[in-house]
């Protein structure tokens, strides 16, 4: 029985080291790619993006700080869009229709598509809200941005990667 | 002109903040986590150090989103439901239905920075109503990746 404790206590030390969660673990690493269906129903492949400067944001309706920053997105979407700027929104909420009815009314202009364990894990873990991803034209991971932030000096950085298409 | 557009749609969510998703933020102002005594509240450090030394059994409980309680949580606690919505605090009430009064029960959440969580301050106001008097409500600053599971301690994964 102490064995059996023992290892359920070792097996659950080793499953924190191994979780990737952490600051910087993507950086300049490419941007796993996923396809997933977007809350109106279309395809989508993070892949076929390449090209753009992507920000993939993961947010929850019940997440106050992601309430500030989806109408800014929203609004960088139209504004940067024929720069070659897409957002993607990834929701972390356990069901689908708490964020379908918020994205109904926003009408943000850009996807929205579900969060599960795969994903969040496939980006090193989404344990705290909201986490966003900037990804450059060529499908690295540029920055994670963890944490309410500001917004301004994040819409600088962007219109900076916007502004150089070699780099990234 | 983008200036105009963003007021237009700060209008348009305006009217969000009256919706059943939303009305955990008009609560939140009455059982936030700062409404929480001081007394009741545990360090990260301070639980590990309870869980390892176990002499106590607390019942350990997730009271904030069901994805991330799948991805990572502290070992032996149970899921409890999201403490923001009535439906959570209903299972919230199940879970500690047959718990003495003074059984030593540990609340976390750690979805968002701790001044903004919706979930906490309402879990823990519920079980301050039912009279439970042996509660501590785990302190996470920014969110549990950064405060629990990048320090080092225990996770497990899964259901």
């Amino acid at each position: 029985m102490q064995w059996k404790r023992a290892s359920s206590v070792a097996a659950a030390l080793l499953l924190g080291a191994s979780l990737s969660f952490g600051q910087g673990s993507l950086l300049n690493k490419p941007a796993p790619d996923f396809t997933r269906t977007t809350l109106d129903g279309k395809s989508l492949a993070l892949s076929s993006l390449r090209g753009r400067v992507v920000l993939l944001n993961f947010w929850a309706t019940w997440c106050a700080p992601c309430q500030a920053e989806l109408p800014r997105f929203a609004a960088w979407q139209r504004q940067y869009a024929a720069q070659g700027f897409s957002v993607v929104a990834v929701s972390m909420d356990d069901g689908p229709e708490a964020p379908r009815a918020l994205i109904r009314r926003l009408q943000p202009g850009f996807p929205v598509v579900m969060g599960d364990d795969d994903l969040a894990t496939l980006y090193g873990g989404v344990l705290g809200l909201p986490v966003s991803f900037l990804i450059g034209r060529d499908g690295t991971v540029v920055e994670r941005i963890e944490g309410e932030t500001d917004l301004a000096a994040l819409e600088a950085r962007i219109a900076k990667l916007l502004a150089s298409p070699s780099s990234h | 002109m983008s200036i105009l557009r963003s007021l237009a749609l700060c209008a348009l969510l305006a009217p969000l903040a009256a919706l059943p998703a939303r009305a955990q933020f008009a609560e939140q102002s009455q059982s936030s986590a700062s409404s929480i005594p001081q007394s009741h509240v545990i360090q990260a450090d301070a639980l590990n150090q309870l869980l390892q030394a176990g002499k106590q059994k607390p019942a350990l409980l997730q009271v904030g989103s069901h994805l991330m309680y799948m991805q990572a949580h502290i070992p032996g606690s149970q899921y409890a439901g999201p403490g923001s919505q009535p439906e959570g605090l209903a299972k919230l009430r199940t879970h500690v239905a047959k718990l003495p009064k003074d059984q030593l029960i540990v609340l976390y959440c750690g979805c968002c920075p701790w001044n903004r969580c919706p979930n906490i301050g309402p879990a823990y106001a519920e079980l301050a109503r039912l009279g439970y008097t042996n509660m501590k409500v785990l302190y996470i600053a920014a969110n549990f990746g950064a405060d629990w599971v990048s320090k080092g301690y225990a996770v497990e994964k899964g259901e």
